[in-house]
């Protein structure tokens, strides 16, 4: 080197160190470059820890460094995605340590409500794929809660509309769980407090709701923003509480709303949805309390009528016996008369009777009788001796007749006897003789139809010349029928000639070679 | 019908209340169930009208640390 050292020409540049020229080029882009607005899409961002946020903008040729500083980047109405087209405004910088450039974010807009959307529509496509917004996944709204979560800002008139309705439908212990609602943080914060809530263990000392309600005013989509964020809606459709989300207003719709059990159009209408209203419940109440002693009341009256009725319908007791019991004082009194009459009337029958009766009337009857008896016992005794000899001579007469009819009777029946055996004699040679002269006679009839039989039957004709021909056992008289006969029989006058060999069994397959007999 | 009551919600004994007004209404029963019916409609309307008188407003704040809620603060104001 020492060799060269001979000054070289270096005209007029100056010369400067690293840092001189950094530093100048440092004020030359941070002078020209104050303020600017760049459109680009984001690219890679990122997110250390110290909370300022690195990202890239991007067209599609050249990349520009960018950075929010943490104090800006909670701020920013829109939360830096990759792939989001934005407008954003700020200053251009340098970074002498790394030979960069890079540009200071002080504010960024999407590139138009376009964008917004399309990456919108994206995104809910994707979850939606996922089934979190089934209906099957929907829980229904309990009738009447007693404790509600609230994830909301506790400032503002969101929460106040949601309180005062509640207030005059049917107050409950509520729950408020602080929480941004736009910018940076809205996002994790509700979603924290979504899980939060349903961490919440049942009878601890904070108590567990039964209903949760998700609630922002209205405002613009970059406003809503964090309420389309993936964590939000993921927290939403993993709540095991029933969530009704009311974010923005009727028109705003975000993805919380598609995981949500309901969607309110407002934060007064998710507090409608909450609670029915007391005062028509009391009245309810009331109502069924009026029904319920209306109908016991009703019940008693109506079992108090019967038993009025049906007393009515049974007959007083005097009036049952009254009848019996004057018709018994009217036999009573007549019993007395009556006996009294009775026995008068018998009396004087009686006396009237007893007058006729005197002592010699019954004496003089008594002679009467006597007599009569006498008289007839005397006219008894001798009929009755007359009767006897008449008898007596009658029987004599006829034990004289009684031997001769006896002999008479005994010489008739022997003669009857010898006849009747003479004639069965006589009968029983008949008999003998008789079925041998029949047989004799069929004999004769018998040998002299089978003459003729001989003479008419077709054997004879075989001996004249003719034959019979049988196929298969049947007589055959067509050319046909022999023809088609597996089997043909001749008989002659001295026997029978077959043609053709017999089939195997009864139906059996014919040889093939049979057919050229015929 | 037994049901302990005071474990019952709101809903729960406002419908079996109803059922009750129902079976009296319709007369059929007999004079001493009626009476039963009658005394269990009562507590339930007593239950119910309880649980509305209790209904009271409290609003609280949640006080949160790493996402767990760890206790509650009164609400003033709203």
């Amino acid at each position: 080197m020492d060799l060269f050292e001979d000054p070289v020409p270096q005209g007029n540049a100056p010369e400067f160190t690293v840092s001189e020229l950094s530093g100048a080029v440092k004020r030359v882009i941070e002078g020209e470059f104050g303020l600017v607005r760049v459109r680009g899409e984001i690219g890679r961002v990122s997110r250390p820890a110290s909370g300022h946020l690195y990202f890239d903008l991007k067209d599609d040729r050249a990349v520009l460094a960018a950075i929010c500083w943490k104090g800006q980047a909670g701020r920013l109405s829109v939360r830096p995605e990759e792939g989001l087209e934005v407008v954003a405004t700020g200053r251009l910088t340098t970074f002498p340590g790394q030979s960069k450039y890079q540009m200071i974010v002080e504010d960024m807009a999407p590139a138009g409500a376009g964008a917004l959307m399309a990456m919108l529509e994206k995104r809910r496509q994707a979850l939606a794929a996922e089934g979190l917004f089934d209906e099957g996944r929907k829980k229904p709204i309990p009738w009447l809660p007693e404790v509600i979560g609230v994830v909301t800002s506790p400032s503002g008139a969101v929460i106040r509309d949601i309180l005062h309705r509640l207030r005059d439908r049917f107050p409950r212990h509520v729950l408020i769980w602080p929480v941004a609602v736009q910018g940076e943080k809205c996002a994790p914060e509700v979603a924290a407090a979504i899980r939060g809530f349903n961490a919440i263990a049942p009878g601890g000392p904070i108590p567990r709701p039964d209903l949760l309600i998700v609630a922002r005013g209205g405002g613009s989509l970059e406003d809503l923003w964090g309420f389309n964020e993936e964590i939000v809606v993921r927290a939403a459709a993993e709540s095991r509480i029933p969530l009704i989300s009311a974010v923005g207003h009727e028109t705003d719709t975000t993805l919380i709303d598609y995981a949500a059990d309901r969607r309110a159009p407002t934060p007064t209408a998710a507090a409608e949805m909450a609670v029915p209203v007391r005062l028509e419940l009391q009245a309810t109440v009331d109502a069924q309390a009026a029904r319920l002693s209306r109908a016991v009341a009703q019940g008693v009256t109506q079992r108090s009528q019967r038993v009025r009725d049906l007393s009515r319908a049974l007959p007083r007791l005097d009036t049952l016996t009254s009848a019996a019991s004057q018709r018994l004082d009217l036999w009573t009194g007549r019993l007395g008369g009556a006996l009294g009459l009775a026995a008068a009337a018998k009396r004087t029958g009686f006396e009237r009777v007893a007058g006729r009766l005197r002592s010699e009337m019954l004496l003089a009857l008594a002679m009467q009788k006597r007599q009569k008896l006498d008289n007839e016992t005397r006219i008894l005794g001798a009929a009755r001796d007359r009767r006897i000899a008449q008898e007596r001579r009658s029987f004599d007469i006829l034990s004289s007749r009684l031997a001769p009819a006896l002999a008479r009777l005994i010489g008739d029946a022997d003669r009857r006897a010898r006849e009747g055996r003479a004639r069965l004699d006589g009968l029983a040679a008949r008999l003998e003789a008789t079925p041998k002269q029949r047989l004799k006679t069929f004999a004769d009839r018998l040998e002299a139809l089978d003459r003729t039989r001989q003479t008419l039957g077709y054997r004879e004709t075989l001996a004249r010349g003719y034959a019979v021909v049988r196929g298969d056992g049947h007589v055959v008289t067509t050319k046909a029928g022999a023809e088609s006969a597996q089997l043909l029989e001749i008989e002659f006058r001295d026997g029978r000639l077959s043609l053709g060999t017999k089939p195997g069994k009864k139906g059996g397959k014919a040889p093939d070679g049979q057919g050229s007999l015929f | 019908m037994t049901a302990d009551l005071s474990a019952m919600s709101f809903e729960e004994a406002m419908a079996e209340l109803e059922k009750v007004v129902t079976q009296l209404e319709k007369g059929d029963v007999a004079l001493e169930q009626s009476i039963a019916l009658y005394e269990r409609g009562a507590a339930l309307k007593a239950h119910c009208a309880e649980k509305l008188r209790q209904a009271e407003e409290k609003v609280e704040l949640i006080r949160a640390q790493e996402g767990r809620a760890v206790g509650t603060t009164p609400a003033e104001g709203l």
